[in-house]
């Protein structure tokens, strides 16, 4: 319990450095690049746009129950939109301590500042993107209603859960280099068991079930239902994810404070 | 007041069979490493405020590993380290520029890595500025920045807020001269105002002339803790240790440690210096004409002599120092039982104080390379000014005089 304090701790008094340290993140994006911050947006939208021309064809053109011929577009972006949080954490807590190497080894601070950078800097980013997606839904003549606002309580589930798992493949990948290549691979194949491109109306009713056992099932469906389907979503699974998303957590942080010593003696 | 204890640190890294039994073993389930490869053993010493040590020991050693573990970024396998105060590094500066980011957020950030609140960094951050003397600069991005540049900005951070420990790597280069004693009176300041000075170094003179004490790390464990010249003779001879001689300290008539080390295929019978009467002498007057005399035995067959000798002032810090390699009189192929005297002939061009001379028997240019005997303060006198005028400083260097009114 003294463990957890001390990380909590180390957390509050290096959140001027957590805070200043994402908006640098944020900030470097737009120095560099000549489109600079666009590319937040660009990337999950271009994905966006592929399945959309591809997929569309495929599938009926129009999801049931949304009454707005961009409806498929507007399905899968909010799909994407509860996908690219989840993923991001994943991605940057997986390698937010082999990349920070060198200032791990070098300096004296604690380190679960690191991952706390991590995950914020994706949470800002998910936010850009939800605010651009919205402006793009007022386009398409798709407006969001009060329902819209379910998002920001399925975000503090989306964002437990990732951590939970990331901390831990991120801590593991730091000594396994091979989780690194593993993850994304995984990753993608959850990406196809989650009804992101498709509706869960294609799937058998039994194998939905099956399905369900993957978290993010339930947290997209909530999108679709909060964002597209504008009807507010059921929450029923979120304490259970959530739950599932804290101990994990507590796992992580517990193992995160055993290697804490060791890690710097093989990164 | 101490402001460091350390304790019985030990460093190992260990080996699993397989990472797996690692990750294990963070859950709760006991594996026994298959391999700990200790670093470092029992190292105990503690620093008094104001302390100035310097910390040497050949590569390898493991005084990085040990300054890891003073500035806490490797844990200690074993042992207790108790830290009174803040510790600051300069070891690597710069660490965690960013370059796409403006000189003073670049301070924000790193100094926030260092642990200073918001508020704390606002208020030193004129300093900072003004320290680092990087004009309009400060204000542009890192990577428009000359080396020279970071490293005066990356200075100025480290150095912001005063530590009570401050560990200074020697061969630390903090850009042109005028900023290198700039930034050297910053750290004299420091120590002046209780900071304790832990000088990472292979500079003979910069040690000596810097500390009051000194640490030999060698192997792994601390071979000496003491005044600064026992231990840089200690370790000089060390080096030449590496080529399979002996070393040994004795102390002297006065009380000083003498080093003597090397392979003893050819030994220094005896060393003494004569005046200009040709009579052995421990005082001599400031531009006296003198003669040291070293007479060498050959105990087995050797294929080439080279001797030298060093002048040292008090401190221990050379004065003058040349070998027959570098006079172009090296022997070879010298047979056993074979005995040789170097008369090294020279004006006594020293200041009014002690000296001491250092001789050794070697092959090639320098001692560290294959060393028969090397002795530490094998002869010792006074220089003492009879008939010059008055001056100071270690070396006679009479001007002649323009004067224009």
């Amino acid at each position: 319990m003294a463990d957890m304090l001390g990380l909590a701790n180390g957390i509050w008094s290096y959140r001027y450095f957590i805070a200043n340290s994402i908006w640098n993140d944020f900030y470097t994006r737009f120095v560099r690049s000549k489109l600079g911050g666009a590319w937040i947006v660009l990337q999950p939208l271009s994905q966006v746009m592929i399945y959309a021309l591809i997929l569309s064809n495929l599938l009926s053109s129009k999801i049931p129950d949304i009454n707005n011929t961009y409806g498929y577009a507007i399905y899968l972006m909010s799909g994407t939109l509860a996908w690219n949080l989840f993923s991001e954490i994943i991605d940057r807590c997986l390698k937010v301590f082999v990349n920070n190497a060198n200032i791990i080894k070098k300096m004296n601070f604690p380190k679960v500042t690191l991952p706390a950078i991590a995950v914020g800097s994706a949470i800002v980013n998910n936010l850009i993107l939800l605010v651009v997606m919205v402006v793009i839904f007022l386009f398409l003549g798709h407006i969001p209603s009060w329902n819209l606002m379910f998002i920001f309580l399925l975000i503090p589930v989306i964002v437990v859960f990732a951590v939970g798992i990331g901390l831990f493949l991120g801590i593991v990948n730091v000594f396994i280099r091979d989780v690194e290549q593993v993850v994304p691979i995984v990753l993608q194949i959850l990406f196809w068991f989650t009804p992101i491109v498709y509706p869960i109306t294609v799937i058998p009713e039994k194998y939905v079930r099956i399905l369900k056992l993957n978290p993010m099932f339930d947290i997209v469906d909530a999108y679709h239902k909060a964002i597209a389907y504008d009807v507010a979503p059921r929450l029923t699974a979120m304490p259970v994810t959530l739950v599932l998303g804290l101990l994990l957590c507590g796992i992580s942080l517990v193992v995160f404070r055993r290697a804490n010593t060791e890690m710097a003696d093989v990164l | 007041m101490t402001v460091l204890k350390v304790e019985g640190i030990g460093k190992a890294f260990r080996t699993y069979r397989s990472e797996w039994q690692r990750v294990l073993s963070w859950l709760g389930l006991s594996v026994v490493p298959r391999e700990e490869k200790w670093i470092l053993r029992d190292i105990t010493f503690s620093l008094e405020a104001g302390e100035a040590v310097g910390i040497v020991g050949q590569n390898g050693a493991g005084k990085s590993t040990l300054l890891k573990m003073l500035c806490n970024t490797l844990a200690p396998s074993a042992g207790t380290i108790e830290v009174n105060g803040r510790i600051a590094a300069l070891l690597e500066l710069g660490m965690g520029f960013n370059p796409d980011l403006t000189g003073r957020a670049n301070v924000m950030n790193t100094a926030g890595l260092m642990g200073f609140t918001h508020d704390q960094i606002l208020g030193v951050m004129s300093e900072i500025e003004a320290f680092a003397e990087i004009g309009t600069y400060f204000d542009e991005p890192l990577r428009t920045y000359s080396s020279g540049m970071q490293v005066r900005l990356a200075f100025s951070v480290a150095t912001a807020f005063r530590p009570e420990i401050l560990i200074v790597d020697e061969a630390l280069s903090v850009g042109d001269a005028y900023f290198q004693h700039k930034s050297f009176n910053r750290i004299k300041q420091f120590q002046k105002e209780g900071t304790t000075l832990l000088l990472v170094s292979h500079d003979r003179s910069a040690v000596i002339s810097l500390c009051d004490r000194a640490i030999l790390i060698e192997k792994g464990e601390i071979r000496k803790d003491g005044p600064p010249e026992d231990v840089l003779d200690l370790y000089n001879a060390l080096i030449a240790e590496k080529e399979g001689g002996i070393v040994s300290q004795t102390k002297n008539r006065d009380g000083r440690i003498q080093t003597v080390s090397g392979t003893g295929e050819a030994v220094i019978a005896s060393v003494v210096l004569l005046d200009s009467a040709g009579c052995a002498t421990d005082a001599v007057s400031v531009g006296e004409a003198v003669t040291l005399e070293v007479k060498a035995t050959i105990v087995r067959d050797i294929p080439e002599l080279v001797a030298g000798y060093m002048i040292k002032d008090r401190l221990g810090q050379s004065i003058f120092g040349t070998n027959t390699f570098h006079l172009d009189r090296v022997l070879y192929n010298l047979k056993a039982g074979e005995e040789l005297m170097f008369r090294f002939k020279f004006n006594a061009n020293f200041g009014n104080g002690n000296y001491s001379v250092a001789v050794s028997l070697h092959q090639s240019e320098a001692h560290v390379a294959y060393n028969y005997e090397w002795q530490d303060l094998a002869y010792t006198f006074a220089v003492v000014n009879t008939d010059k005028q008055k001056f100071v400083g270690v070396a006679w260097v009479p001007p002649g005089l323009e004067l224009v009114r």
